[in-house]
């Protein structure tokens, strides 16, 4: 291997880590504020290049039908516990955020398509679309079990990852799609062409958690956010709802994954089914953070990114088992670690 | 002086054991009340019911409205703030955001200011600290740092469980310093303590709890001169 043959190697590798990074950091921040290792966020990622390619081809995207059905599934879901609870008069609320913010998301989306609009605003309404099906399915899924041991919430999370797969085929269809790049520009450095689209994907993991840090360390919601997740029993002692955090935190890593989502689109072709194996790689990343630490994550991401894209130089056959065999000696690593803390502790 | 803050017949079940037992207990507007009692009576048990984090038989009201099924984030809306006894601080987050976060429910945000200057007045060591992070402070600062928190919420009833647990003489005397000058600022206040000299010294109203039941009941004043209680809690004499 020569060494323009690795800088391209690694520019590649940083650019699809920096996709995996977006949704890396969206696993940890669920699993801290739910306790929820939430493996859909990845069909997340398809669903929304899924519904951008819809949207560039002029059909209303299959993402509009699936959120009315989990906005009236919800509602039912929250009705019959509020009625069960005696707290009927929380009804309108109820009524307002899960049925009527989603579908009027959905009818914008559906009235702005029929205008034509140009990129941009198809961006937006695919992120728009997207960013309601993950708090939908906590409210459904995950809320009646929140209470539920760690491995029960695992177990669930993949049961979803299956339904949603199936939910992709029957509103997606199985075509695969890619979307046109967002830039036409590129531009040489070192002798290496870089283009504008990876540069883009760069740009957008740095800018999006650049604001996610901001969020964390400057705002009230996000420090509650925090607090959740350091101490869930001491937050709700200052009267913050871990639901609705959850909520917030389910909102934020579906707007992470479906930017990484529209990202990935140009550069791979993107099926119904593709999220697993984003969703998985990112779940690498955020496992070498130990599913709490954001740079950690982050950067665990970009070096999954970077070993896929070795990896698949040498042996393209062989490029996921090498990428998931890494997973053995961080577990290993991790497990140790821990041990050794707890001896700490004990002392 | 109306009553603010009651249980009537309380009784807290972990799984099919009864912990506490037909409890009842008042605490007036403006009083401070005290708990007292030995280790495992029960206690803790009834301030984690009275702030929602256990369910409980029996009926709780406070302000007149009934507190049944609310939870425990409804009842900090409506100022009832737990300083619990493992404190529960943020102890990744700074000094500075443990105090922000106390004020979280209130929807006015204007006084949050005056009032962080406040509890940095009143604790002029957690405004030294103020970047620090809150899991590398002294058990003192910590529960300093707790009572300030709950401060920032601008409570009407602050219930304090063992606030005095773990730390040194000298430091437990400045709590309940502070304890006792938090009625002037028109707080009441519910204190579970095991320290029962300095509970009392403190407190106008005292009930002993033991084995989850409410054995005795009376002025601070005249249970800190009762023989049995100097003989069982205050260290004879």
């Amino acid at each position: 291997m020569t060494s323009d043959i690795a800088a391209i190697l690694a520019i590649d590798g940083i650019a699809t880590g920096a996709v995996y990074a977006l949704v890396a950091i969206g696993t940890v921040l669920i699993f801290t504020v739910t306790r929820v290792i939430f493996i859909p966020f990845g069909d997340i990622a398809a669903f929304t290049a899924l519904t951008l390619a819809a949207l560039d081809a002029k059909r209303f995207p299959g993402t509009g039908a699936l959120v009315v059905a989990l906005a009236c599934l919800a509602t039912l879901v929250e009705i019959i516990s509020l009625v069960r609870n005696g707290d009927i008069r929380l009804l309108p609320r109820a009524l307002l955020f899960y049925l009527a913010i989603p579908l009027a998301v959905v009818g914008i989306a559906w009235l702005v398509m029929r205008m034509d609009p140009p990129l941009a605003v198809r961006l937006v309404l695919a992120l728009m679309l997207i960013t309601p099906i993950a708090p939908l399915l906590d409210r459904i899924v995950f809320r009646p079990i929140a209470d539920g041991t760690v491995l029960l919430l695992l177990t669930v999370s993949v049961a979803l990852h299956f339904a949603l797969v199936g939910l992709g085929l029957l509103f997606f269809g199985p075509e695969g799609v890619r979307t046109e790049p967002l830039t036409s520009f590129s531009t040489e450095f070192a002798g290496v062409l870089i283009s504008g689209q990876t540069m883009l994907i760069v740009l957008a993991a740095l800018v999006f958690s650049g604001l996610l840090y901001l969020f964390f360390d400057f705002t009230l919601v996000g420090k509650s956010l925090r607090a959740t997740a350091v101490n869930r029993t001491g937050s709700r002692l200052m009267g913050i709802r871990p639901a609705r955090a959850g909520t917030i935190a389910y909102l934020l890593g579906s707007l992470m994954a479906g930017v990484s989502g529209i990202l990935i689109a140009p550069v791979n072709t993107v099926f119904y089914d593709s999220g697993f194996l984003i969703g998985l790689k990112a779940f690498v990343g955020a496992i070498v953070g130990g599913m709490t630490s954001y740079p950690g994550a982050a950067i665990g991401a970009v070096g999954v990114g970077i070993l896929e894209s070795f990896a698949s130089f040498q042996s393209s056959a062989l490029k996921d088992v090498i990428v998931f065999s890494l997973l053995i000696p961080i577990l290993l690593w991790r497990s140790l670690a821990s041990l050794h803390s707890e001896e700490e502790i004990e002392e | 002086m109306s009553e603010m803050f009651s249980m009537t017949d309380v009784t807290v079940c972990y799984d099919n054991v009864e912990a506490v037992r037909n409890v009842s207990l008042s605490v007036d507007e403006g009083q401070i009340v005290t708990v007292i009692g030995p280790n495992g009576a029960g206690k803790t048990t009834l301030l984690m019911a009275a702030i929602g984090l256990l369910g409980s038989r029996g009926r709780m009201a406070f302000r007149g409205s009934d507190l049944g099924k609310m939870s425990v984030e409804d009842r900090v809306e409506r100022r009832l703030c737990l300083v619990p006894e493992k404190r529960e601080l943020f102890s990744d987050m700074s000094v500075a955001d443990n105090l922000l976060l106390g004020s979280y429910s209130l929807r006015d945000r204007s006084g949050v200011q005056k009032t962080l200057d406040e509890v940095y007045d009143r604790f002029p060591r957690l405004k030294e600290r103020q970047r620090q992070a809150a899991g590398t402070l002294s058990g003192g600062e910590r529960q300093m740092l707790a009572l300030g928190r709950a401060l920032m919420a601008r409570p009407a009833l602050l219930m304090l469980d063992e606030p005095s647990l773990g730390l040194a003489p000298l430091i437990v005397r400045e709590i309940f310093r502070t304890i006792a000058s938090l009625r002037d600022l028109g707080v009441s206040i519910l204190l579970v303590e095991q320290n029962a000299r300095a509970a009392l010294e403190t407190a106008d109203y005292g009930y002993v709890l033991e084995t989850g039941e409410i054995v005795q009941s009376g002025p601070a004043k005249d249970l800190i001169h009762d023989p049995r209680l100097i003989t069982a809690y205050l260290g004879g004499h």
